[in-house]
């Protein structure tokens, strides 16, 4: 139904544009994503010609390549080249910290199974995927390492290792009134993206290219095409709209099949896509680090922690690929919201002839939090104290308890004010009363409770990564272009950047065109990564927004002779003096006035330092608080657990997009219940992923999610530092709210035991890994 | 050829109806699938590719086909399902939804409307899996068992199933309800009885419509591959890259595809899906009802057959154990001739079953339950929903005067093939069901199965687990106050 030219004037002259800041606006593709309509590398159109990559990979963990025979693959029906590392024209490395220890094609040696040796081109998918397999290679097995307590004793760092300290932990732990040692294993986790990788590229004149690519980091696939064709960045252009999925799992990873597809682009003159397999990506791609956490923590008898000393060792894979700050970040988030008075935090990233761990949603916060919290447990055992008293009495506190690890200032703490709103909106207490009744009179099924806080520190340790840019355009109709240079993985990135510039502008958000992320729009990008892609584009595109509009206001001066305070702004309109005129009339008269509508838009973010050396600085800009309360049920016949309550108390600043940022939370909590649950990695004793596809590795399913599941965003506390709008980061944090889950399956394990004995559940708690806790327990309690 | 292909009622093309276009293919890959055939030639892209093997529901379409004078709307997995057996139905895909004047259907608006939708690449099969919810009627399953066989990782559900929720308490018809009558008489008008053969001779697809027809095919055609859902064996195709040249679909041959009562047992057709198998099944045994419920899901029991689970072998198949332990048997037809055997008796190795060349499962004869029995069967998987079960034990005990009088306990992740526990069984055979018998059942079980570990559970799990299934078992038949399951219809429990 069309609307009649006055009530179109009323909607034009609403108080409030549609789409603004801090309005639960969809997101912008919904209407296309359950269309079908939003479009995916493999769906764009395919030029003509185009030629399809398989890789043909190592079946060995490690070894010497003695001889590649090649003929029957090439020799395989509509088989158009098989391409080897020697096929490289620039250099064979894709390390992102330019360690040279990561080939696109392994050349001589082979460090994992599934290790990409060469890559067969054929007329169809098909027929390289068949023609793949009738590769016959010769190797020479040699000595291999598969996990973190295999590769322990050689010692082998794929990187430098971090030791965080303050003070004499040694010292502390000596004189503190009591003192426990515990080890920790630590799960692995693959991302299942739904999309999995896929890289299409298209050869340009002389030596450009095009490159569509499923990544999160666009500008280093730019970077890493370049190195391994050997060419200048500005002969690369890599683009994406969207991806399907990513959750870190294309920050770097992307890399070696856009190079690959760049290279086959090039030589054979001719469009080529690689698109991985569902199990080639599960075998091929890095994964989030497992870790084997060892700690020593000395308290007193009201459980308040003295002395810590812990290591994190990590299964890092062959390579670095992000292992240095993955394992620091594991360091950086040892602490969780807690004062380690005296300290040392040590890493240890280790070599192992498994598949790159890469970048996995937290970035190993996820992980150095699970073993803090692990550790508050275990206190609070010791003690019989509830484990939310442990906590409380541990929180950082302003004045004399308020230095990290790092030597960071912890300045906005509400980590208090969240978990005592949160107890209190939970009935922690009474529920605590009804489950000790429950578990008395159940003897099979028991129930557990555990409430646990989240600090997660904003902004990329590289701090050089804390910048962003923009390019905005306004045309003639008034309508805007808005472009930069972070990626949408579904965070809803876009539709946030978006609604800042149409509230920059007053002007609605359909007025406001989302492009897709482009090299040659906006350069020299950073990682949509690190939570950080709406802190920083979204100021970006601000500045862009701002420039254009002090253009505007300074041409609306000249030419009404007003004042700047007498343009302002309104829904939809400009005012000038006393007249008002449209958005778009103004635009009008601008550009016939010859005034610039288009500008880039810069942003850093201020006051973060590192000195990794010292182990000090302001690595994050500010922290992200939240607390969730999980309850569990969990059947000690079989080790089966099921996550019945969830309540969840979220700090989100105030909220740029609150049914977005839900959407992160409940997406982050039911992701990180997974990690801890069900989602296990199993190799063989030859190296071989075991667990390679969804019908092997378990991601949640509906049903999977809490039957009640309570979620607010924390109110009335906005960002303390100048974030955009007020808002703060929400991708990453909220993945940490379920080690409520894992402590509260730990919770009714204990039952079992009366809470005598500590059930140091580790992750995943598989059923096998529960009923195995639930046997020492009662074992345990039965003096066994 | 076993049948002459230039037979006068003989078809050589599929038809079907994408959408309400007719659509007639006379030259078809076998063993192209429906995925591919829609992303490729027919380039409807909405349907995406997320795993290729039928797990994560990313490429979910609809299928509606005449049920009676009614059509029947089920969710499939179209990367697993082979382009010939669409013949006769109407092909539903995300691209047909929206109304002719651009407006979303109203499970894409409600998904849009709660925010269900974050990178949006499984959102296409899960608008058409809520596609086919709306229309399935009062019998239609909880949400969550609907939705089990689709997989997000970005939303955590929550909005997802809101949306759901939303949909389907205010959903009142849509343009397909109206054209309903249409399109069933389309489909009828298609149905033509006749058997149907396409091919270059070298690679062919068959769907014979009668057993008849079917018998003789195979009997000429030994090397044939017989698919019903393809659920399994599309992932020989899509994952192990095997070549099979002949293909064989019964999802045409009439006499396979019926369910018949008689007075003792329940006849099930080797063509019958899941879907139409559990509601019998859970009646006779409800039990069964929960094994099924959980048997993979929506779209694997909507193509999937109880005939086709027991016929692949597979020592991890939920079918096989449980109806091994309500005392099952099979046909097989060769030709003309059938024989009937105990279901346990046709597994005889890993991978090895009693079926001569040429020789078919026709069907399965379930006994009704004899008085005094009690039925229970209890699956045991890392995650709930869609998994390959760690271990599932079957129990089936008779008593007499508060003694057991006779006991069938099948195990399926226990062994190479599903097998019984005897020993476990004389454990309890003459015994009350007492702690005292559940130890000694249990210390037998430990010498009925040597497991092995494998990345769903070690053998070590796999027996404590086993064994704690038979004190689960005793709490529930003799202690109703304890309550022993996390999940499902709890009440069945000491039912």
């Amino acid at each position: 139904m069309l609307d009649s030219p006055a009530k179109k004037h009323a909607k034009k002259m609403a108080a409030r544009i549609s789409g603004g800041v801090h309005v639960s606006r969809a997101h912008d593709s919904a209407h296309r994503h359950v269309a079908g309509e939003a479009l995916y590398i493999d769906d764009l159109p395919e030029p003509a010609g185009l030629v399809h990559i398989v890789l043909g990979l190592s079946e060995k963990p490690h070894a010497k390549l003695k001889s590649i025979n090649l003929d029957a693959v090439r020799a395989s029906p509509e088989v158009v080249a098989v391409l080897t590392a020697s096929d490289v024209p620039g250099i064979n490395d894709i390390s992102p910290t330019h360690r040279h220890d990561e080939p696109i094609l392994a050349e001589h040696l082979v460090e994992y199974v599934g290790q990409p040796i060469f890559a067969v081109v054929a007329r169809t998918r098909e027929a390289a995927r068949r023609a793949a397999k009738l590769v016959r290679i010769d190797y020479e097995e040699l000595p291999f390492a598969l996990d973190v307590e295999a590769a322990r004793p050689s010692g082998k760092l794929v990187t430098d290792p971090l030791t965080l300290a303050r003070g004499d932990a040694a010292a502390g732990l000596t004189k503190a009134p009591r003192r426990l040692k515990g080890r920790m294993e630590i799960g692995g986790q693959d991302h299942f993206y739904l999309e999995s990788h896929i890289a299409m590229a298209i050869p340009g004149e002389d030596d450009e290219v095009t490159v569509y690519s499923s990544t999160q980091h666009p500008s280093e696939v730019q970077h890493m095409v370049a190195v391994a064709l050997g060419v200048a960045s500005n002969a690369v252009t890599v683009e994406v709209r969207r991806m399907g999925g990513g959750f870190g799992g294309k920050e770097t990873q992307s890399n070696q099949f856009a190079a690959i597809a760049a290279i086959v682009a090039k030589k054979l003159n001719v469009a080529a896509k690689l698109r991985l397999d569902r199990d080639d990506d599960m075998v091929i791609t890095g994964k989030r680090h497992d870790f084997v956490v060892d700690y020593d923590v000395g308290f007193d008898d009201q459980g308040v922690i003295q002395a810590v000393d812990m290591v994190y060792a990590a299964r890092c894979g062959f390579s670095s690929d992000l292992s240095g700050p993955v394992t620091d970040r594991a360091l950086f988030h040892a602490d969780n919201c807690y004062y380690f008075p005296d300290v040392r935090l040590r890493s240890l990233p280790l070599k192992t002839n498994t598949v790159s761990n890469t970048a996995y949603r937290g970035f190993g916060g996820p992980q150095g939090m699970v073993g803090g919290e692990r550790v508050i447990e275990e206190i609070a055992f010791a003690l019989k104290l509830d484990p939310l008293e442990v906590r409380r009495r541990n929180f950082y506190r302003d004045g004399d308890r308020d230095v990290t690890p790092y030597h960071q200032k912890v300045e906005d703490n509400i980590a208090k004010l969240i978990v005592d709103r949160l107890a209190a909106s939970c009935d922690y207490e009474k529920r605590r009363a009804a489950i000790r009744e429950f578990n008395r009179t159940s003897p099979i099924l028991k129930r557990g409770l555990a409430l646990t806080p989240v600090k997660f520190g904003i902004s990329f340790t590289a701090t050089w990564y804390n910048q962003a840019g923009a390019l905005v355009h306004v045309y003639q109709d008034g309508s805007i272009h808005l472009n930069h240079g972070g990626t949408e993985m579904g965070q809803g990135l876009n539709t946030k950047v978006a609604q800042v510039v149409a509230e920059e502008f007053q002007v609605d958000f359909e007025n406001v065109r989302i492009t897709a992320t482009h090299t040659g729009k906006v350069p020299n990008t950073s990682a949509t990564a690190a939570s950080s892609g709406t802190d920083l584009n979204g100021m970006a595109a601000q500045a862009a927004a701002r420039t254009i509009k002090d253009r505007l206001i300074n041409f609306a001066c000249e030419k009404w002779k007003v004042a700047s305070d007498q343009v302002v702004f309104l829904p939809n309109r400009v005012r000038v003096g006393d007249t008002e005129m449209p958005f778009k009339a103004l635009i009008k008269e601008a550009y016939m006035a010859r005034v610039s509508l288009s500008s880039t838009g810069f942003y850093k973010t201020p006051e973060v330092h590192w000195n990794r050396a010292t182990g000090s600085g302001r690595p994050f800009y500010y922290y992200a608080y939240g607390a969730a309360c999980s309850e569990a049920i969990i059947d000690t016949l079989t080790g089966e657990s099921i996550i019945d309550r969830v309540d969840i108390l979220h700090d989100c600043g105030k909220s740029l997009n609150p049914a977005i940022d839900i959407g992160q939370i409940v997406g982050g909590f039911v992701q990180g219940m997974g990690w801890l649950t069900t989602e296990e990695l199993v190799w063989d004793d030859s190296g071989r992923l075991r667990t390679h596809a969804p019908s092997t590795y378990k991601i949640p399913a509906c049903s999977d999610r809490p039957r009640i599941l309570n979620v607010a965003l924390l109110e009335d506390v906005e960002n303390r530092e100048p974030t955009i709008f007020r808002s703060k980061a929400v991708g990453e944090p909220p993945f940490m709210l379920a080690i409520s889950a894992l402590q509260a399956i730990s919770d009714a394990v204990a039952c079992v035991g009366d809470h005598q004995i500590f059930p140091a559940l580790d992750s995943p708690a598989t059923p096998e890994r529960v009923l195995a806790a639930v046997d020492r327990v009662r074992l345990a309690r039965s003096g066994g | 050829m076993g049948l002459r292909e230039d037979r006068v009622d003989m078809r050589k093309c599929i038809q079907f109806l994408l959408g309400d276009e007719l659509v007639v293919l006379d030259r078809i890959d076998p063993t192209m699938t429906v995925l591919d055939w829609l992303r490729g030639p027919a380039r409807l892209i909405g349907t995406k590719e997320g795993c290729n093997e039928g797990d994560c529901g990313a490429c979910t379409v609809v299928i509606a086909r005449p049920a009676g004078n009614k059509l029947e709307y089920r969710a499939v997995n179209a990367c697993i399902q082979f382009v010939g057996t669409l013949d006769g139905c109407q092909l539903i895909t995300v691209e047909h939804l929206k109304s002719n004047d651009g407006a979303l259907h109203p499970v894409q608006q409600a998904l849009v409307d709660f925010h269900g939708s974050q990178c949006g690449f499984c959102t296409p099969g899960f608008v058409m899996s809520l596609f086919a919810l709306v229309h399935q009627g009062k019998d239609r399953p909880a949400t969550n068992d609907a939705l089990a066989g689709n997989l997000c990782r970005c939303t955590g559900y929550a909005s997802i199933a809101a949306a759901a929720e939303a949909v389907l308490a205010k959903f009142k018809g849509d343009a397909f309800a109206e054209q309903a009558e249409a399109t069933l008489a389309r489909l009828k008008a298609l149905e033509d009885g006749a058997s149907i053969i396409v091919g270059d001779g070298a690679r062919m697809f068959h769907a014979p419509a009668n057993l008849e027809d079917l018998a003789s095919l195979y009997e000429a055609n030994p090397d044939a591959t017989i698919i019903a859902g393809s659920t399994d064996v599309g992932l020989w195709v899509t994952k192990a890259m095997r070549r099979l040249d002949r293909v064989i679909w019964i999802g045409r041959v009439k006499e396979l595809h019926d369910i018949h009562e008689t007075e003792s047992a329940l006849e099930i057709g080797a063509g019958v899906t899941h879907t139409d198998a559990m509601g019998p099944l859970a009646a006779l045994y409800p039990d069964m009802g929960e094994i099924w419920r959980r048997f993979a899901s929506v779209q694997v029991r909507n193509t999937g057959t109880v005939g086709g689970n027991i016929a692949n072998g597979s020592p991890i198949g939920d079918g096989s154990p449980t109806l091994i332990a309500a005392g099952a048997s099979i046909r097989l037809r060769k030709g003309k001739t059938t024989r009937t055997m105990p279901l346990e008796e046709f597994f005889i190795a890993y991978g090895k079953q009693d079926r001569a060349q040429g020789e078919f499962v026709e069907a399965l004869i379930v006994p009704k339950p004899a008085s005094g029995t009690a039925f229970r069967a209890y699956k045991i998987s890392k995650r709930f929903d869609q998994d390959i079960s760690a271990v599932l034990g079957a129990f089936s005990l008779r008593f007499d005067g508060g003694k057991i009088i006779d006991a069938r306990i099948a195990f399926g992740g226990m062994a190479a093939t599903p097998k019984r526990a005897k020993k476990a069984e004389q454990a309890l055979i003459g015994n009350a069901l007492d702690r005292s018998a559940v130890i000694a059942a249990q210390q037998a079980l430990a010498e009925d199965f040597k497991p092995i570990s494998d990345m769903r559970a070690s053998a070590a799990y796999r027996l404590k687990v086993a064994q704690n299934l038979l004190e689960r078992l005793r709490l529930e038949l003799t202690e109703p106050v304890v309550a022993t399951r996390l999940v499902g219809n709890t009440e069945l429990a000491h039912a």
